[in-house]
């Protein structure tokens, strides 16, 4: 999704003489054109994290929407205060870009993983996270953060393009079936894992979700888990702040009743051992064998 | 009125404010309301005070009210149920000194960015940022500090509110003295030491350093003495905590018409 993201944010760049880019020294073989179109209005930061979020909100204030791109853990944790304070509580167009969400920085190990990010972002006020599943996802989530001017967390991650040409929402129906059990909720790029685990199932429909907090759930969503009761979300992330948490308190207020709720996510290091994303994603039960077995308990009834 | 005189009247009208709210941060309000003093004398209207130490929003109400962007009613509810003035500004609360303080080791780097914003926008605004010389003890501060260098940031003008007292001890026996004039010259400050109770002083100095467009950030070590003005508070620890007692009032109040004349 790098690649998407730079694309995107030279056009951004191009198009308003206005947007600011910082990254806290991270970018190589990346960001060289944002970089060179850039100009002055590229940063460098250096490894300074809290400075280049007051600085952001500073620029911000005077008039320039600005991104601060950093490594997800780092961009999120280092400075959280700063994200509350300067940014948040005077609702300010910065906008957080983490890389690496989840598992995505593998072998390079824990002080490089973001698995609660999302759940510290989401307890601060006027701020919206972003989370693209496919590679599209992420110019919609630009659009859409662009176009709220008001803070933001985008985390990028590995994935893939559309298995088939799809208009794109906070919320998207990727898998519909015609005799649907059971409805499996995906937040990001691990829907790829979720595309290998259902292949050949023909009774599951399987969503994916771009932003958190959500306004509401997609008439799609709820008539669909109305039919089915049966729920499944999977993500990259631990389960305190996690999607499967924010969901539950939507069907609690809407009075939503299940018949089983499964939440598959990140399970933190359970054998302080360390590998690739892949490993990880395994150690969790993120892996497509394990969360097809997940599936199978819950459709082969 | 005098300089002097308008330093005591405001003092006296600070000192009530607190004694009525029954609220402590009055030596570190004392400190530094000579500095705010300057600051808003010599702004221009599109600029900016970023007041990064917030325990000194006393001092900050003190002088918006006098300009008459506080409220007299609103200083009476000072730190009461329902006030907009806690005891660390809040966002928005002012459009001239428009960010929340109170963590501290957050306004320089917001005044790196606004400075910067200006320079691409080719502003001559200058940012004015005031700390405490114990917030310098913060790491946030030091990026912040090698970033207004990198980035030749000459508009933008840092106090330091250098009373030689931290929550709970002098810097030597804190950190030592990370507000000394030789480290941040040594990181591309243009720096100069003032007394910061001498209005003059300051405000020439300020002058001076405006006068070096040589892309050095520039740094006022302002020494002061917390609690400034009242005989019984100043340089002493304590009243970065304390309330005021009605007996204590009425001698403060006298302790700053002996001072000032005011």
């Amino acid at each position: 999704m790098r690649k998407e993201f730079a694309e995107q944010v030279e056009k951004i760049i191009a198009s308003d003489n206005k947007t600011v880019f910082i990254t806290c020294d991270l970018g190589f073989s990346a960001l060289e054109n944002i970089r060179d179109s850039a100009k002055e209005r590229f940063i460098n930061a250096g490894i300074a994290e809290q400075n280049s979020i007051g600085v952001a909100a500073g620029l911000a204030f005077k008039g320039h929407e600005t991104f601060v791109y950093n490594i997800a853990s780092f961009a999120v944790l280092r400075c959280l205060e700063q994200i509350k304070i300067d940014v948040c509580l005077h609702n300010l167009p910065v906008y957080i870009v983490g890389n690496g969400g989840g598992y995505g920085y593998g072998i390079m190990g824990i002080t490089h993983h973001a698995i609660e990010d999302l759940g510290c972002i989401g307890t601060l006020p006027n701020i919206i996270s972003w989370i693209p599943a496919f590679n599209e996802d992420v110019k919609f989530c630009l659009s859409q953060i662009t176009s709220q001017k008001k803070p933001a967390y985008l985390r990028l991650g590995m994935s893939a393009s559309y298995p088939q040409n799809s208009s794109i929402s906070a919320i998207n129906h990727i898998l519909k079936s015609n005799d649907s059990k059971l409805t499996i909720i995906v937040l990001g790029p691990i829907i790829q894992n979720v595309l290998k685990a259902v292949a050949g199932l023909e009774t599951v429909d399987v969503f994916t979700v771009l932003r958190m907090p959500l306004l509401e759930l997609s008439i799609e969503l709820e008539k669909n888990i109305a039919n089915t009761r049966q729920v499944i979300v999977v993500q990259e992330h631990i389960e305190r702040g996690g999607l499967g948490e924010h969901l539950l308190s939507i069907f609690a207020k809407k009075s939503i009743s299940l018949i089983k709720f499964v939440s598959l996510h990140a399970n933190e290091y359970p054998c302080n051992i360390f590998g690739n994303q892949a490993f990880h994603q395994e150690e969790s039960g993120l892996d497509p064998d394990n969360i097809r077995i997940e599936i199978l308990k819950l459709v082969q009834k | 009125m005098s300089i002097s005189i308008k330093q005591g009247q405001l003092r006296k009208k600070l000192l009530s404010m607190f004694y009525l709210a029954q609220v402590g941060h009055i030596g570190s309000s004392l400190s530094c309301i000579d500095l705010l003093i300057a600051l808003f004398e010599i702004k221009k209207e599109d600029e900016l005070v970023l007041l990064s130490k917030g325990h000194a929003a006393g001092a900050l109400y003190i002088v918006l009210n006098d300009l008459g962007e506080i409220t007299d009613d609103e200083i009476d509810l000072f730190c009461k149920n329902g006030t907009m003035l806690a005891a660390h500004p809040p966002a928005h609360f002012s459009k001239n000194s428009p960010f929340a303080s109170g963590s501290l080791g957050h306004g320089l780097s917001i005044g790196c960015g606004i400075t910067y914003a200006n320079k691409l926008q080719k502003k001559t605004d200058y940012t004015y940022v005031l700390m405490s010389d114990g917030e310098t003890n913060e790491g946030s501060v030091w990026e912040a500090a090698h970033f207004a260098v990198s980035r030749q940031l000459d508009q933008l003008i840092v106090l330091i509110d250098k009373n030689n007292l931290q929550a709970f001890g002098r810097p030597e026996e804190v950190l030592g003295d990370t507000s000394c004039a030789k480290k941040w010259q040594s990181i591309g400050f243009d720096v100069l030491e003032v007394n910061g109770h001498n209005l003059e002083e300051l405000i020439l100095s300020i002058d001076q350093l405006k006068l070096k467009k040589n892309g050095s950030p520039k740094l006022i070590i302002a020494n002061t003495i917390k609690g400034k003005g009242v005989s019984f508070m100043e340089n002493k620890l304590e009243w970065h905590y304390l309330a005021l007692s009605d007996v204590e009032f009425q001698k403060a109040l006298k302790s700053i018409d002996t001072y000032y004349n005011a």
